[in-house]
């Protein structure tokens, strides 16, 4: 979605785009048609047909998928342009295409066959777009909030129906809106379908325009949760119409207050119940993980569907069902059922989305369902609009004093002006009998005017608005380490106030929940392995980690060179730090998959360097070419066996943890050291220098000439180098590893004692070993050939040591390279930098 | 990296306070404005203070144990410490008191001030310092100026005590990378031989900026009615 195509080309595109259904619907009117001919022959029987043409057949299904893959490609078309969709927003280009492929097809067929039906909208394309709001909803700060968005979807949209449809009752007692066969409760039942905020306009146009969580949260959980404020006042004046306005008594005032409670709590409940059940139910489906994220879309679902049935609000039922069940779900599901839910959630929301928004606008093109009064909708537009902005000063006058953060005045002007309306209100107003509302159709064509007006034009000036108003924007941060662990603190250290002090506030609800949660909850919901993994903290550290590792990776790929990728030697080196809290490689093939990768990751950088390094020496480039070829492959079939059964590498599993807590325990004493034993380190860190400086001039002989020399010496290095002195390891891998290891190591050779993949463990960070790998450095190995990312390499690899550092070493320098570049001789390459190499 | 001792730093400003305040009308801090209470609101921590303390004028580190839902609480001596801590009670630069009168109550307290919309810029950057003062001060426990490492650890260990799952060694790993992150974060490229040898307040300031703490660090001290509501 980038504006990457020319705008004469895309332009052209889009035309081409606009085309297509011009022509699918140019065909269909006249195939339906067609299709008459056979049908009324068919009684004939003309024997066995080769090739029948059963339009009928398929008809429906096939008009659907047309009609979504229109709009689908719609939406394609207008991405192609950088330049609309950054002023336009989607959801109003999509109701102008609407209108214009509406037209077309009613050009061609005089009846407005295709409308949105309410029937498809609330069963079909708005649950995917409220559960995926509530499976992703950020819950922190949507409970923080709650309050504030319980009065704004509660008492806002109450009000919002009331004074709309007062209003417009005293304007038409007035007279001002001529002869209209309208009563104050068809007045009223009116304002309560046009008051609620829409969900998916809401969620289209806000998407777009980034304000800050907080405003976001607000206007957004306002639009999902009023609606059983919106559901029970339609229902209940609907009933009122129904009965006639003279034989409404108190009681049934008095039952549509209780019947919100029931619609509201009830609806809450039903999705509560139906998130334990998903949350319970994935906890069981690790043998069948293919249709483990059906799960959730299925009960979800269900959910819907029976608050549906028991006409409670059925999008709180959904909404809620995402939201209490998401934090077990996503720690019971695999990573790759994770990806599949979110991606198959987040398309469907979205078609879901774009095919709502076009046939808003294709539905508008119905000469039947028109019918004009200007008076009533354009004092319906004013009225929606400064009813908004006064209902939302009013409430946030009270919510302030109780806010810790206060709602601004600019807050307030883009929460009244983001209070669109949607196709929520317009299925809701295609619902009325026109039996029993007369004026429905003036009804439905205000609520389409209104709806256009809030989604077009709101839409296209919310986001000038927001800038204007300089409004708080959203920054997307990368999450850090330690803000979540200082976050943590924080938590703990406020609930521990408000304990000492004796408040019993928002902290020490959420400190009690978690408590409970932890205590009972997760053990229920969870899987054992889950509850061990699901530490926020610890997700913050896997996915940087995660995410270091694939920049890794994605560069080594981008240089043409994964060889060195897929080594086992590597195995649980540099990632090792998740592999405790998720111990089962069974379930966790894909972080399994990556983690090796991870841990390979700096071997990558190497050989890229080293590849640089021998296109210019020749000689070793003919050496290493033959290593490559004929040392590499056993390992790498190796590997490719390896991970085509990467859901059952149990046998190794206890290995690779073996290993893992070997390393990481060196890990973290060499760490350790470097950290505490400061002048120590110091010390060895010069000495190290030195002998460095010495070998450097000791050594003549170029590399690239003995690499065939001693394979046990270099794997005895490499094995150093990487911090995989585990004497089980090289057994373990046997004959077929060591082809790839000595391998490696000859291609790493020049690492010699310096290059660790976790950064760590350089010799400078542990002392007590460095001596030990320098006298094991054969002489043969130029120090010039020290391989990491050199100056260069790091200059050119497009993610910033410092997005690595959690991979790289926090001792990055670039003064010593210059030193070392003057001390080194001629054999020295140009790029190559020494001291970098003791921290890769 | 130029490591910035405490005692260095201009120190913090006391509130003023008369030793006998609190049940007299509004307690006016000269200070920062943002740290100072209503009266309500400090008779009803002192009806609290009276409480733990049984009465008494001054709160043992004992006294703490009476509350029973702190037990729960991972960090909880790290919480507590930080109540005798002389830097926190502004009192000295290092050290802990052996026990708080309620004056030393409300300056612990003061921190947890939500920030006033009133303050201008100034005010809620010093305010903003003051709170991350006492974080700062809650993990550097040796006092001297920098999160070590090892410091670091133990306080990643505490917070993560709370799940059984999590193994001491991931914890640790964790405050590894986190203090690599701090590292890379505060100092950037460093030489060869050069360690980074803690997080200095600087620093912490730095991995602060952009996180809204003003709005994050505060309590409520109000009655609770309100509070179980809204935000």
């Amino acid at each position: 979605m980038s504006g990457r195509g020319a705008p004469g080309c895309s332009r052209g595109l889009q035309l081409a785009l606009l085309l297509v259904p011009l022509l699918v619907l140019g065909v269909l009117p006249r195939a339906r048609a067609f299709e008459e001919q056979p049908g009324s022959a068919h009684g004939e029987s003309q024997g066995f047909q080769v090739v029948t043409f059963k339009w009928h057949h398929v008809q429906e299904p096939y008009i659907i998928a047309l009609w979504i893959l229109v709009a689908s490609l719609a939406k394609i078309g207008f991405h192609l342009s950088h330049k609309v969709t950054s002023v336009v927003p989607e959801s109003a280009l999509l109701i102008v295409l609407g209108l214009v492929l509406g037209g077309i097809v009613w050009a061609a067929d005089h009846i407005a066959s295709f409308t949105l039906t309410p029937t498809a909208f609330f069963f079909y394309l708005l649950p995917p777009i409220v559960l995926d709001a509530g499976y992703f909803m950020p819950n922190r700060l949507f409970f923080g909030n709650l309050g504030t968005i319980l009065l704004y979807a509660v008492i806002g949209t109450v009000w919002n129906a009331a004074t709309t449809g007062l209003s417009l009752y005293g304007v038409f007692c007035s007279g001002l809106m001529g002869d209209l066969n309208i009563g104050l409760l068809d007045f009223l039942l009116f304002g309560s379908l046009i008051a609620a905020v829409d969900p998916v306009a809401v969620l289209a146009v806000f998407e777009e325009v980034h304000v800050n969580e907080v405003l976001f949260i607000i206007v957004f959980g306002e639009s999902l949760l009023n609606d059983a404020v919106t559901v029970v006042l339609y229902n209940v004046f609907e009933s009122f119409v129904t009965l006639g306005g003279d034989k409404v008594t108190g009681v049934d005032c008095v039952k549509g207050i209780v019947s919100f409670f029931v619609v509201s709590l009830g609806g809450t409940l039903v999705g509560v119940i139906f998130a334990f059940l998903l949350s319970l139910v994935t906890r069981f489906t690790k043998h069948v993980r293919i249709i483990e994220p059906g799960f959730v879309f299925i009960i979800s679902y269900l959910s819907y569907l029976t608050s549906e049935m028991l006409s409670l609000s059925a999008i709180l039922a959904i909404t809620f069902c995402g939201i209490c069940c998401q934090k077990y779900v996503k720690a019971n599901i695999s990573e790759q059922s994770a990806t599949t839910v979110r991606y198959t959630m987040k398309m469907l929301a979205s078609g879901a989305e774009t095919i709502i928004f076009m046939f808003l606008g294709i539905s508008a093109v119905n000469p039947l369902i028109w019918k004009w009064n200007t008076a009533f909708v354009l004092l319906t537009l004013v009225f929606i609009s400064v009813y908004r902005a006064i209902g939302v000063v009013l409430q946030t006058w009270v919510l302030n004093r109780y806010r810790m953060v206060q709602l601004e005045i600019i807050d307030q002007v883009v929460m009244s002006y983001g209070g669109l309306r949607g196709a929520v209100a317009f299925a809701l107003v295609v619902l009325l009998d026109e039996k029993k509302v007369k004026e429905r159709n003036l009804f439905v064509s205000t609520t389409i005017i209104v709806v256009f007006f809030t989604v077009i034009f709101q839409g296209l000036t919310i986001k000038p608005l927001v800038q204007w108003l300089k409004v708080k924007r959203s920054e997307h941060r990368e999450p850090k380490l330690n803000e979540k662990l200082h976050g943590r603190a924080f938590d703990h250290i406020l609930s521990a106030i408000e304990d000492i002090s004796g408040q019993i506030g928002h902290n020490y609800l959420r400190d009690k929940w978690s408590n409970f949660d932890r205590k009972f909850l997760s053990k229920i919901l969870m899987r054992k392995s889950a509850q061990k993994s699901r530490d926020r903290i610890l997700n913050v550290f896997h996915e940087l980690n995660l995410k270091d590792a694939i920049s890794y990776v994605a560069e080594g790929e981008r240089r043409g060179s994964l060889a060195f990728i897929r080594s086992p030697s590597t195995d649980n080196m540099v990632n090792v730090d998740f592999s405790t809290p998720r111990p089962s490689t069974v379930e966790a093939s894909v972080s399994y998959l990556l983690r090796e990768n991870v841990s390979a990751v700096c071997l990558d950088m190497q050989s890229l360097e080293q590849r640089r390094r021998s296109i210019r020496d020749t000689e070793d480039m003919v050496t290493h070419h033959t290593l490559q070829q004929y040392l590499y492959k056993p390992r790498q079939e190796y590997k490719h066996l390896y991970s085509r059964h990467e859901l059952t590498p149990n046998e190794d599993e206890k290995q690779d943890k073996e290993i893992f807590h070997r390393t990481m325990r060196k890990r973290l004493e060499s760490f350790k050291s470097a950290k505490l034993g400061i002048g120590q380190n110091k010390k060895a860190a010069k000495l190290y220098k030195r002998e460095r400086a010495q070998k450097r001039r000791n050594s003549s002989i170029p590399n690239g000439k003995l690499p065939l020399e001693s394979p046990v010496h270099n794997f005895t290095i490499n094995e150093k180098d990487l911090e995989l002195s585990d004497p089980e390891e090289a057994p373990d891998y046997g004959a077929e590893a060591g082809g790839g290891i000595e391998f490696l190591a000859n291609i790493t050779q020049d690492a010699t004692a310096t290059d660790s993949p976790s950064g760590i463990d350089n010799p400078v960070f542990s002392p007590d070993e460095d001596l030990g790998i320098l006298s094991r450095v054969p002489p043969w190995l130029s120090p010039g050939e020290t391989v990491v990312p050199s100056q260069r390499a790091r200059v050119q690899i497009p993610c910033s040591p410092g997005n690595f550092h959690r991979l790289a070493p926090f001792r990055l320098s670039t003064k010593s390279v210059d030193s070392f570049l003057q001390a080194d001789g001629p054999e020295e390459q140009p790029h190559t930098t020494l001291p970098e190499s003791t921290h890769m | 990296m130029h490591p910035v001792g405490f005692s260095a730093e201009p120190a913090p400003p006391k509130i003023g306070l008369s030793t006998s305040l609190p049940t007299q009308g509004i307690f006016r801090a000269a200070h920062p404005p943002p740290l100072a209470f209503s009266s309500d609101q400090i008779e009803q921590l002192h009806r609290r203070f009276k409480q733990l303390s049984g009465d008494q004028p001054t709160i043992r580190k004992e006294n703490f144990n009476n509350v029973p839902d702190l037990e729960l609480n991972p960090i909880r001596s790290k919480i507590v410490r930080a109540f005798f801590d002389n830097r926190n009670l502004r009192k000295g630069s290092s050290g802990l008191a052996d026990e708080i009168n309620f004056e030393d109550f409300l300056t612990i307290m003061s921190y947890f001030r939500p920030i006033d919309t009133t303050m201008d810029e100034e005010q809620v950057q010093l305010c903003r310092k003051e709170k991350l003062r006492f974080l700062f001060h809650m993990y550097d426990s040796d006092s001297d100026g920098r999160i070590t490492l090892e410091e670091y650890r133990n306080v990643v260990e505490e917070l993560l005590s709370g799940n059984p799952h999590i193994e001491k060694e991931s914890a640790r790993s964790i405050a590894d990378g986190a203090m690599m992150e701090a590292a890379s974060v505060c100092v950037g490229q460093m030489e060869p031989d050069q360690v980074y040898e803690g997080i200095t307040f600087d620093d912490f300031l730095k991995i602060w900026q952009g996180i809204d703490i003003e709005t994050k660090m505060h309590v409520r001290f109000l009655n609770m009615e309100t509070i179980a509501l809204c935000h």
